[in-house]
């Protein structure tokens, strides 16, 4: 593996660890708050509730061996 | 001193705890069976580097458009939070195995005493201590940062860094061993709760939504994620206690 790889796979695991699925939701709840955001709804509730679904759904398939 | 400012020291003194207790026990297994000389080089020279991280990076972070570095630090904190806090949970649930820093201690031990004798200056003692206080410390300099830049309170956010790293050391050379007794999980239960709280108040108000009640919000979102971490603790357990449930006995990396 060359140096630039070994680097780009330690910013990776350093930044996104060992669930992706967590960084790509957390991304994808911070995106659908900034879209309610721009309506006339309040927003705020929106990242509360994704990251309670996405900590739950992450323990789930660690739970189940699968994490 | 205001809530979020408290929120900010608590954070960064025991995520900088936690990491110190892993990097303390990594410099003395090198130190005891090697070189002290060359074990307290690598760490000075480690913690040299992760000084002038912070210093170089801490101001041009501060000049970032405040929305910007909400929403980029918020997205970041939440994710480094969520997977402490997944593991902290997974840990008091008794699904994954609690960190043993006597056993961490004997490995590096070991270790050390296979590289061989070293005569003068050596690289190996050098080497492992600056690698370990580097890993160790990038954790906690990438908080300090965000919390201190997030907040204009770098300085805050480091004197509380140094004061986790003090009170370590001056318990790790009064026991001169490994702190194998030190609550390790509810210390990382606690930030993995703090980094989420404060990454989901930024991540959203960077967004552009407007928390009620401000700053106090803060006061709602960190009990009741303790307590719904608390309840999902409870919840694996009971589970994990079912026959019926297909729970692993173990998950992942010790």
């Amino acid at each position: 593996m060359s140096r630039a790889s070994a680097l780009a796979l330690g910013i990776w695991d350093f930044v996104v660890g060992d669930d992706w699925r967590v960084a790509l939701g957390v991304a994808a709840a911070i995106a659908v708050t900034a879209l309610v955001a721009t309506s006339t709804v309040a927003a705020w509730w929106v990242l509360p509730l994704g990251v309670v679904a996405l900590l739950a759904d992450s323990l789930r398939r660690a739970a189940r061996g699968r994490g | 001193m205001s809530g979020p400012e408290i929120g900010l020291a608590v954070s960064v003194f025991l995520a900088c705890a936690v990491e110190a207790v892993e990097a303390l026990t990594i410099l003395l297994a090198v130190g005891t069976t090697r070189s002290w000389s060359s074990t307290l080089s690598g760490a000075a020279g480690a913690t040299a580097l992760l000084a002038a991280l912070v210093a170089g990076l801490g101001p041009a972070l501060t000049s970032l458009p405040i929305d910007v570095l909400r929403v980029a630090v918020g997205g970041l904190l939440l994710i480094f939070g969520l997977q402490w806090l997944r593991k902290a949970i997974l840990r008091a649930a008794g699904l994954k195995a609690l960190h043993d820093e006597a056993a961490a201690f004997e490995q590096e031990v070991q270790a050390a005493r296979s590289a061989g004798r070293p005569v003068g200056f050596d690289p190996y003692s050098f080497t492992v201590a600056f690698k370990g206080v580097l890993l160790e410390g990038l954790e906690v300099a990438f908080i300090v940062l965000t919390f201190g830049a997030n907040q204009h309170h770098i300085a805050l956010a480091a004197i509380a860094a140094a004061a986790a790293i003090a009170c370590v050391a001056a318990v790790g050379v009064a026991v001169r061993g490994p702190l194998a007794r030190a609550p390790e999980n509810v210390m990382k239960f606690a930030v993995g709760v703090m980094l989420t709280s404060f990454g989901t108040f930024w991540g959203a108000e960077g967004a552009g939504a407007s928390w009620p009640g401000g700053d106090a919000a803060l006061l709602v979102l960190i009990p009741a994620l303790l307590a719904l971490s608390i309840g999902f603790v409870a919840l694996i357990r009971r589970a994990a206690v079912s026959p019926a449930a297909p729970v692993a006995a173990t998950v992942g990396e010790p």
